[in-house]
């Protein structure tokens, strides 16, 4: 399996003053192409930061990120943008669609800054983009026209437009209730069936489900990276918590 | 990576994994987005911002029209004065009694003061005045014209035919007055253009008679429009005989047995001698008239025509760049509205600048969309004022007050100033906007 991320001791420390915040202390793993993984922990863990990094958006202090063979640590912010822009489809929590534009120019936004395409097979890409995510008959709709689940749908297309090696969301579910945010899900399901690459980054475990595998960082550290499927198995449903409690406070809860 | 399946030797693997790194770099490096696209970007958010958009565009609007306008009305008065002044000649000395003061202000004209023939005779003899070629007797009065059905109140000049030599004066109709008509106090005039169109507006005034403070007298002549509209154009005002303007129309007094003058006008025989020939004038009158002859007493005061074009010139230059001064500082505060505006989009865009850059906006790519913003901004308000600004000096020009004179070196100059402003006020927004970090400005609430 080809390998699409390859992150080696990757590091990444602020200085807040005379203070040093090491928010990423040496994370290593590997994603290949076609996976499906979620980037779990609390707030303040640092999986905001590894998301950055992966994003492109960052560069880090140590350590090595390789991204479809380009060693990214390397890059100059041009070359980031254009790894950002190539590479990486960004679907964010708040959408950030332009409110001015309809549908279709949000989603062709992308190959605008890609440039060397036609405004033709511009639009073109971006309406085969919204009907991929099943909205090809909003192509002419502004964000205000749209519901919450319908414009995060438009920001996937648009991150889907350049056929990036990656799909990273960070959490795509966050401002959606718990219908739409299934359907988006399924969405995300749906793509990497077709061969995409995911990465969702979340703190919510209902979310993370849907992947299938799960990278939990904790204190600048990966914790953990097993298969979704393995992950809450050895956990206690909520009726075996209930018996693991202290017999006096279960007594006292069920009288 | 990929397998390199024909790959012998490590150091070929590693030449060509080079090989490969270099062709995906370069294949980042190609494309970007084009400015035009980038222009669209800007127009679009002003497009759809229009009340912003005009209101900032307004700022520089209002200095373009200012600059454009008080700069035509500035050079046009200039021209107005100049040309009033040299259509007179360069060359001539205006000899009027009464003393002359540093501020050009005359004193009061006593009897024994006056000008008379006598002088304008001493004055026009080459032997005593050599650098003198003509002296011009004129007697100024104002009258009313009155025909059957017109009337019209004018100046009235008294004159001689050597006026029309001096003052450069043209007949455009009939001709001009005569030695034989001068003599015998002949009721003859020749009328100024705009005089002639208000008496006359068919036409056909030669010929014809005009009442002139109650006396008959017959048109024989009228003046070519000299087109200036300033003091003392010969378009509205009429020409006598100087003797019938003394002794009939004015009743000027004699003295000494010599009719009084209220002006005499000297040519000097080019505008090199006039200094010379100014020399000349004060030597004979101080003579004449018995003064002394270091100046002290002068009873007339001469105006060389030259130094007055160069006062005036100087005067109104230093007026025209002062209105251009105070218009281009309304500019500057236009241009202070636009880098006022724009720095507040670019706090009010920040999520979207974070946006762009996530999608790959380039640095430059923000900063150059921001530059046609401003740059967009400052050039419709620079184009509307253009607009603005002629419109206003060309009705100011309808009113007759003043001539203004419009050119396209102002206009361009005024134009590519709102441009520059543009641009230097759009720096500082378009840079923090450029520089904006887009993992902060994702998250910007």
């Amino acid at each position: 399996m080809q390998t699409m991320i390859k992150v080696r001791d990757l590091a990444r420390t602020y200085q807040m003053g005379d203070i040093e915040i090491h928010a990423l202390r040496g994370v290593s793993f590997d994603i290949h192409r076609g996976e499906f993984v979620a980037i779990i922990g609390p707030s303040g863990s640092g999986k905001s930061t590894l998301m950055n990094l992966i994003g492109c958006l960052d560069a880090p202090s140590e350590g090595s990120y390789e991204l479809d063979g380009l060693p990214v640590e390397l890059l100059d912010t041009e070359l980031l943008a254009a790894m950002r822009n190539r590479k990486i489809g960004f679907v964010f929590q708040q959408f950030h669609l332009l409110a001015r534009g309809t549908a279709l120019a949000n989603v062709a936004l992308p190959l605008a800054y890609r440039g060397g395409i036609s405004s033709n097979e511009r639009m073109e890409r971006a309406a085969a983009a919204l009907e991929r995510v099943g909205l090809g008959n909003r192509l002419d709709h502004r964000p205000h026209q749209l519901s919450g689940g319908q414009q995060q749908r438009v920001a996937i297309a648009r991150a889907l437009v350049n056929d990036p090696a990656l799909l990273l969301a960070d959490e795509p579910t966050g401002a959606l209730d718990t219908a739409t945010s299934a359907e988006i899900l399924g969405l995300f399901s749906d793509l990497n069936r077709s061969g995409m690459t995911v990465v969702l980054v979340t703190h919510e475990p209902d979310v993370a489900r849907a992947t299938r595998r799960l990278l939990e960082i904790r204190d600048g550290r990966l914790m953990r990276d097993v298969p979704t499927s393995e992950a809450w198995a050895s956990q206690p449903t909520p009726t075996q918590r209930r018996r693991r409690l202290p017999v006096r406070q279960q007594w006292r809860i069920a009288p | 990576m990929t397998a390199h399946d024909s790959a012998g030797e490590p150091s070929a693997v590693r030449t060509h994994e080079a090989a490969a790194l270099d062709a995906a770099i370069d294949d980042l490096l190609a494309g970007g987005i084009s400015w035009r696209e980038t222009a669209h970007f800007a127009f679009e958010t002003l497009r759809t911002n229009p009340v912003r958009t005009l209101l900032t565009a307004l700022g520089v609007l209002i200095g373009v029209a200012a600059v454009i306008a008080l700069l035509a009305i500035g050079r046009g008065s200039q021209e107005s004065i100049t040309s009033s002044i040299t259509a007179n000649g360069a060359n001539l000395i205006t000899l009027r009694p009464g003393a002359s003061t540093s501020g050009g202000v005359r004193g009061a004209v006593g009897e024994s003061d006056s000008l008379t023939m006598n002088d304008a005779e001493a004055l026009a003899d080459p032997l005593r005045a050599p650098n003198i070629a003509l002296v011009s007797p004129e007697y100024a009065g104002s009258a009313q014209l009155v025909t059957g059905s017109n009337n019209a109140n004018a100046r009235v000049t008294g004159a001689t035919p050597v006026y029309a030599e001096v003052h450069n004066t043209t007949v455009e109709e009939g001709g001009f007055l005569s030695e034989a008509q001068n003599r015998s106090a002949e009721n003859v005039v020749i009328l100024g253009a705009t005089i002639a169109t208000t008496l006359f507006p068919d036409g056909g005034a030669v010929g014809e008679q005009v009442r002139l403070n109650g006396q008959n007298f017959t048109v024989i002549g009228v003046l070519k429009s000299s087109g200036g509209t300033g003091f003392g154009s010969v378009d509205d005002g009429v020409i006598v005989p100087l003797t019938t303007a003394q002794r009939k129309l004015f009743g000027a007094r004699a003295i000494g047995g010599s009719w009084s003058v209220s002006t005499i006008v000297v040519q000097a025989t080019s505008a090199e001698t006039v200094d010379a020939a100014a020399e000349e004038v004060a030597t004979i009158l101080r003579e004449d008239h018995s003064l002394p002859a270091d100046g002290s007493g002068d009873t007339f005061s001469a105006i060389n025509q030259q130094t007055i074009l160069e006062t005036v010139t100087q005067t109104t230059q230093l007026l025209t760049l002062f209105l251009g001064a105070i218009a281009a500082i309304s500019l500057l505060v236009g241009g202070i509205g636009i880098m006022n505006i724009m720095l507040v989009s670019v706090r009010e865009r920040t999520r979207e600048i974070g946006l762009r850059k996530a999608l790959g906006a380039k640095e430059g790519d923000i900063l150059l969309q921001f530059l046609f913003e401003s740059l967009a901004l400052s050039g419709v308000g620079g184009l509307a004022g253009l607009i603005l600004g002629s419109a206003i000096a060309l009705s100011v020009n309808l009113t007759g007050l003043v001539t203004v004179s419009l050119s396209w070196d102002v206009a361009l100059l005024a134009f590519g100033f709102a441009l520059a402003v543009g641009l230097f006020f759009g720096i500082a927004p378009a840079r923090s906007a450029a520089r904006l970090d887009p993992i902060v400005a994702l998250r910007y609430e």
